[in-house]
């Protein structure tokens, strides 16, 4: 491929900094990683026979890159007991003492059509702030930077069973925060 | 009788590592019964799709 054009940096930048964002939760530390990403690639200069193929080696630099901060900030970010209790507390009430749902989760129907509703991106977005921040950086690393659970383990120094419980908290709290606020009734 | 606390767990860890032969004979008889938790399982594979196709989609922002 010959060298990319300005346009194409462009593109690549904004997809780069959406998705560091993502992962990162925090603009400025996103804006670093994606610089120093872009500088590298630019020093880089190996042969790539297309945008593609680029796209993907410059995104794995970005990757090392979040990896790299994510284990600065995790060694100051751990869980208090705290935010264990109001975790394991927000999880609770979605069930009965005896273990069934408080509230069944509801038919979203053909859920795929919303993807499609710029409103529903805000919902979406909004739900990804409330989940609880360090539930949140596993379940990006596992569904948006789509690493492995022996990885994550890996560079969080954390047990499987551990991350687990995490990775069921997330998604129990996005998709209950979903359908309060989209599929349910009263987004409707 | 698996609980649809755990059968939830169970199919969130299902993403993570292949279950074992009795936990998947349990998750498929609760499914059978629980509008719920099958509701929920299609829930998970949706929000993982949404997931990346936030991060890919166009930027229109």
């Amino acid at each position: 491929m010959a060298i990319p054009t300005g346009e194409d940096l462009r593109q690549l930048r904004s997809y780069l900094l959406r998705y560091a964002r993502l992962q990162l939760r925090d603009a400025a530390l996103a804006e670093d990683a994606v610089q120093e990403t872009l500088l590298a690639a630019l020093d880089g200069g190996a042969a790539f026979s297309g945008k593609s193929q680029y796209k993907n080696w410059v995104v794995g630099i970005l990757k090392h890159k979040i990896i790299d901060v994510i284990r600065k900030r995790s060694r100051e970010q751990s869980l208090t007991a705290e935010e264990e209790a109001s975790e394991s507390e927000m999880i609770e009430g979605m069930f009965e003492a005896g273990g069934q749902w408080h509230r069944l989760p509801a038919n979203w129907g053909n859920p795929e059509k919303s993807l499609e509703d710029k409103k529903f991106w805000q919902i979406f977005e909004r739900c990804l702030e409330l989940m609880p921040a360090r539930t949140a950086r596993v379940f990006m690393m596992r569904e948006v930077m789509e690493l492995t659970s022996d990885e994550i383990c890996g560079e969080l120094a954390i047990t499987q069973s551990n991350l687990w419980v995490m990775l069921h908290r997330a998604r129990l709290s996005l998709r209950g925060c979903l359908e309060t606020r989209w599929f349910g009734d009263a987004a409707k | 009788m698996l609980a649809c606390r755990e059968v939830s767990k169970l199919l969130s860890e299902a993403r993570e590592r292949r279950l074992g032969l009795w936990e998947r004979i349990s998750l498929k008889l609760h499914l059978a019964m629980c509008d719920g938790c099958n509701n929920f399982s299609k829930q998970l594979d949706f929000i993982g799709a949404a997931l990346r196709r936030y991060r890919d989609r166009d930027h229109d922002d």
